[in-house]
């Protein structure tokens, strides 16, 4: 039996550090929905998700009551709805989503994932009448998520995937202006995509995934920015072996989560997402951990070091607590979701090329960030692509979630866990000539690595 | 199965004959009771045998939280294993 001290560190963490349990998500495949017509094809889906995932929010709140643990999000994730869309055009898309949308507001998820295409190589039929149809879906729907992938180490870049991707984050925001852009927050672009993330708006259930699987995501930034705050005036290997401690602590919890949903849902357990996901909350701030370690504000000189010490010790810690680690698993970085990330962006101290650095030592990229509204869409190709090539020279997951709206300077505001951004400046230059050659970078090197 | 109560709140007459009751009432048998009053904020964990419970568990758990609502106490019902988990390899 755990001691007392033991009994009440773990209050203190669920009461006083926001430790929580960020998602449990269902992966559903859709393989055994696809048919000829429309109609023939959203009945099948719909049916599917609300059979498999029908107790999913029931059996989420009934662990969380009974494990005193906070879970924040009950989600679902899908099979890359472009492979259902290989007869259909962009209209028939749009209304699967509607019905992928209509499906999550009656289960009681907040969100559901999986209206993506793969594309690092070509277009299929499927993927181009999807990818067209995102601005339209994602204005017309609440809580669908996108992601299109452009990229892999082994494919190299789709450059001309990486130029419609700017115009359709333009499109997008264009139709949900009134609405502060959110259609933007919902749509991902990835490169080295995991088929087995639980977090959103990038969650999609890949093709090489059991018929259904629970998978977790945990979260606590504020347990490790407040157990470095304990360590004192240690040197970093000391606050990197705090750092391990701790992670392995909150992926301990996870892994308890996942295995009694998996159990109580007959649905087998596929991973744990060892994730420090900040929330717009005070105390939950991934920013906060790093000035904790000794930076006077998170984008200063030695912020990418920090965050590369934090973003492994994370794992080291939290691998050995999971049997099964996956999707994306590593600290987080989205701007508005994160009160640290935004107070360092206000005054000046993080600027978008600061971030990009970040990005290239943790999960997972430019996530989150509100630029001007004014930005064009060669230019928004042009950050795609520098995100993309990170992850594709490093053998990485990165991505990128732009919201263009506003002036820069203006603060922005989604509501809840997608939090508020300032809006932040990006370069007036444009890479144009490059991105309309379109065609594919290639694959990089594997050795000769320097 | 065991269970882990713990009530933190400012101290006061009866806190203890309060839970303890409550914990009668459900079948939920006290195993082990530690207390300490930390500035005036009294905090008490109980290990709980919760075999024999006569509700669900779930709904215990609500019983606790509403007495801690009407003492101006925070009172938590928790499954053993979070705790298990956490500090046990």
């Amino acid at each position: 039996m755990a001691d007392i001290n033991d009994i009440l560190e773990t209050l203190g963490m669920i009461k006083d550090e926001c430790l929580d349990i960020r998602t449990i998500t269902m992966g559903i495949s859709l393989y055994d929905c696809m048919g000829d017509s429309v109609d023939s094809i959203c009945s099948r889906v719909y049916d599917k998700i609300m059979t498999r995932a029908g107790n999913l929010v029931k059996t989420g709140e009934d662990i969380e009551k009974e494990y005193g643990i906070p879970i924040i999000n009950k989600r679902v994730s899908v099979t890359p709805i472009s492979l259902l869309c290989g007869r259909l055009n962009s209209d028939g898309a749009v209304a699967i989503a509607k019905t992928l949308d209509r499906a999550a507001k009656e289960l009681g998820v907040n969100f559901i994932g999986g209206y993506s295409a793969l594309v690092q190589k070509g277009f299929s039929d499927g993927s181009r009448a999807l990818i067209q149809s995102i601005p339209e879906a994602l204005t017309v729907t609440d809580r669908v998520c996108s992601s299109v992938n452009v990229a892999s180490t082994k494919a190299g870049i789709n450059m001309d995937a990486v130029a419609q991707m700017g115009r359709i984050i333009k499109e997008t925001a264009a139709n949900t202006m009134d609405r502060s852009a959110i259609g933007c927050a919902k749509l991902v672009v990835f490169s080295n995509v995991p088929e087995d993330n639980p977090f959103m708006a990038g969650a999609f259930h890949g093709s090489g995934e059991p018929e259904t699987v629970i998978n977790v995501g945990v979260s606590g930034p504020g347990v490790v920015a407040s157990a470095i705050r304990r360590a004192g005036s240690c040197d970093l290997t000391q606050i990197a072996e705090t750092i391990k401690k701790t992670a392995f602590k909150i992926t301990r919890m996870g892994q308890l989560v996942a295995g009694v949903a998996s159990e109580r849902l007959g649905v087998p357990f596929g991973i744990v997402d060892l994730s420090l996901a900040p929330t717009p909350a005070i105390g939950d701030s991934v920013a906060e951990i790093l000035e904790s370690i000794g930076l006077e504000k998170c984008g200063c000189p030695g912020t990418t070091a920090a965050l590369a010490m934090l973003n492994d010790a994370v794992k080291k810690g939290g691998v050995m607590a999971s049997s099964h680690v996956g999707g994306l698993s590593g600290a987080f970085i989205p701007l508005s979701e994160d009160a640290g990330m935004i107070e360092a962006a206000r005054c000046g101290a993080l600027s978008i090329e600061k971030l990009e650095a970040m990005t290239a030592v943790c999960s997972v990229g430019l996530d989150m960030i509100a630029i001007p509204g004014d930005t064009t869409a060669e230019v928004i190709s042009g950050i795609i692509a520098d995100e993309i090539a990170i992850g594709v020279v490093n053998n990485k997951t990165t991505a990128v979630r732009l919201i263009p709206v506003g002036k820069t300077g203006e603060t922005v505001s989604f509501g809840g866990l997608l939090g508020e951004a300032p809006v932040i400046p990006v370069s007036r230059y444009s890479p144009g000539t490059m991105i309309h050659r379109g065609g594919r970078i290639p694959a990089p090197l594997q050795s000769l690595r320097n | 199965m065991r269970a882990v109560v713990s009530v933190v709140g400012r101290d006061a007459v009866g806190i203890i004959a309060q839970v303890s009751n409550e914990c009668a009432v459900c079948g939920v048998n006290i195993l082990d009771i530690s207390q300490t009053v930390l500035q005036d904020y009294f905090t008490m964990i109980m290990i709980t045998d919760i075999d024999k419970i006569n509700i669900p568990f779930t709904e215990f758990v609500d019983r606790m939280s509403a007495l801690g609502r009407e003492k101006n106490l925070e009172i938590r019902a928790m499954h053993e294993d979070i705790f298990n988990s956490m500090h046990r390899i």
